[in-house]
């Protein structure tokens, strides 16, 4: 039994329903573990704080949508990409100034601690930046006009949207980075192989795009098997 | 260790910057809420039925709900539903910051008003009366005095829990001390390190607080002065047994 953090703030990949955990990496994770014989339980915690939970053992893997980076890699071990994703600059829709990164410079972002996304806002020259526990929140900071953008994952920008779950805002620039999502491992962990296997099993047995088309309602890109 | 040591003095800097943000905040907060709190505590004694209700709502609402709860209700929820009215409405994380704080140390402090004041024995008020004192006069001179001195304890308690529960504002993007340590974790993972390091700068920020606030409680101790207004305490201190018989 592999206890797996995940911050369930993060529509479609992680969220908590009325019957628990749901979304696409909760599908996955539990059918790579079907696939591969191991049994997962899934435990909510803040972005920020899986890194350190993984450190620690508090935790033996996460998914979280978490993008494979070096610097990350520097202290977890990453399966192999099991989602290809970029990240979206949302802002109010009446605006139309911001087509790019380049326009952001000198305005507020809203933004998720720990995130790509709160990386890339901190390189924009003269960009103030607000820091939220969870998407959500900046999403909901850039609706009430606090920011002027919010620079997030694009599935997840997209989903508050089209769930309508966040009013007045757009999202500009789709996929402004190429990302690949990796499940976290502690370091030198024995668990990642099994989940490399399962994973692989699944993409190949086509069980992989069965879950994609039920959270996204398209075919899956394919997947490199390591990150570039 | 010597790893640990230099990534406390990396982020050490930050750290600061962020403790100023948290002791201009407490400070804010707690002037604030003295204030608040001191007009909530008169008028939960006051002689008016609707001013004293209007109070008591007030008290158990803010201090029977979590600071984080009202908190976000101010600043996500407030804006959101002003724009679901058709209006904006914008706080800024500092004015939503302050204002919760306040809003709720005053609800606690105006328990503490109120203690303080009806702890004063009804006979004192009774004496200021033959006395021919007017009741401004007795609050002024007889009741309040004193009062203040058994407040003292419980509002030190008081500042120091609002002192901390200021890092409650990082989640809403503030970045007050706490904050910074989570944002220099996310970026180093080093999470023991800087935790130790945070905590040790609260320990330090509450620790002058509450030397300071003896120091207050000493000072206003007639019976620890000796001025010859201090002695002159003593003495009818001493012989107040005498005069009781």
């Amino acid at each position: 039994m592999l206890t797996v953090g995940s911050d369930a703030a993060y529509a479609p990949f992680e969220i908590q329903g009325p019957s628990g955990f749901e979304g696409f990496d909760i599908d996955l994770f539990k059918a790579a573990g079907e696939a591969a014989g191991f049994e997962v339980k899934f435990q909510n915690m803040t972005f920020d704080a899986l890194i350190p939970a993984l450190q620690s053992g508090t935790i033996d893997a996460a998914i979280s949508a978490m993008t494979i980076t070096p610097e990350r890699a520097k202290t977890v071990d990453f399966s192999r990409p099991y989602f290809r994703a970029g990240l979206a600059i949302a802002v109010q829709s009446d605006d139309e100034t911001v087509k790019s990164l380049d326009d952001l410079k000198g305005k507020k972002i809203a933004v998720q601690i720990g995130t790509t996304g709160a990386d890339a806002a901190a390189k924009v020259e003269g960009a103030k930046v607000v820091t939220f526990e969870t998407a959500p929140l900046a999403l909901q900071e850039l609706s009430n006009k606090n920011a002027d953008a919010v620079i997030n994952d694009a599935p997840v920008t997209l989903d508050a949207i089209a769930t309508g779950n966040i009013k007045g805002i757009k999202v500009v620039g789709e996929l402004l980075t190429q990302e690949f999502y990796g499940i976290a491992f502690p370091k030198g962990s024995k668990n990642l192989a099994l989940a490399n296997q399962g994973i692989t099993s699944l993409i190949e047995g086509g069980k992989y795009a069965g879950i994609y088309t039920k959270w996204f309602g398209e075919e899956p890109p394919k997947l490199p098997e390591t990150a570039p | 260790m010597a790893d640990s040591i230099a990534s406390i003095l990396d982020a050490m800097p930050l750290l600061l910057l962020g403790a100023t943000v948290t002791l201009r905040l407490a400070l804010a907060s707690i002037l604030l809420g003295l204030l608040g709190g001191s007009l909530l505590g008169i008028a939960r004694l006051s002689q008016s039925r609707p001013l004293r209700w209007a109070a008591r709502i007030y008290i158990e609402f803010f201090r029977g709900t979590p600071l984080i709860v009202q908190l976000f209700m101010i600043y996500f929820g407030v804006p959101a539903f002003a724009q679901s009215l058709g209006t904006e409405l914008r706080l800024t994380p500092w004015t939503a910051a302050i204002l919760s704080l306040s809003l709720n140390s005053s609800a606690y402090i105006a328990e503490i008003i109120r203690a303080g004041i009806q702890s004063i024995e009804m006979g004192q008020q009774e004496a200021s009366e033959s006395l021919g004192l007017s009741s401004v006069q007795t609050m002024q001179s007889v009741i309040f005095p004193q009062a203040l001195r058994r407040m003292i304890p419980p509002l030190g308690n008081e500042f120091i829990v609002l002192l901390k529960d200021t890092s409650i504002v990082s989640v809403i993007g503030f970045q007050e001390m706490f904050m910074q340590g989570k944002l220099i974790v996310a970026r180093t993972y080093q999470v023991f390190e800087i935790y130790l390091t945070i905590a040790l700068l609260y320990l330090l920020m509450t620790l002058v607080l509450s030397y300071a606030l003896g120091r207050v409680e000493g000072w206003l101790n007639p019976l620890s002065k000796n001025t010859s207004k201090g002695e002159h305490d003593r003495q009818r201190v001493a012989i107040a047994p005498k005069s009781t018989r």
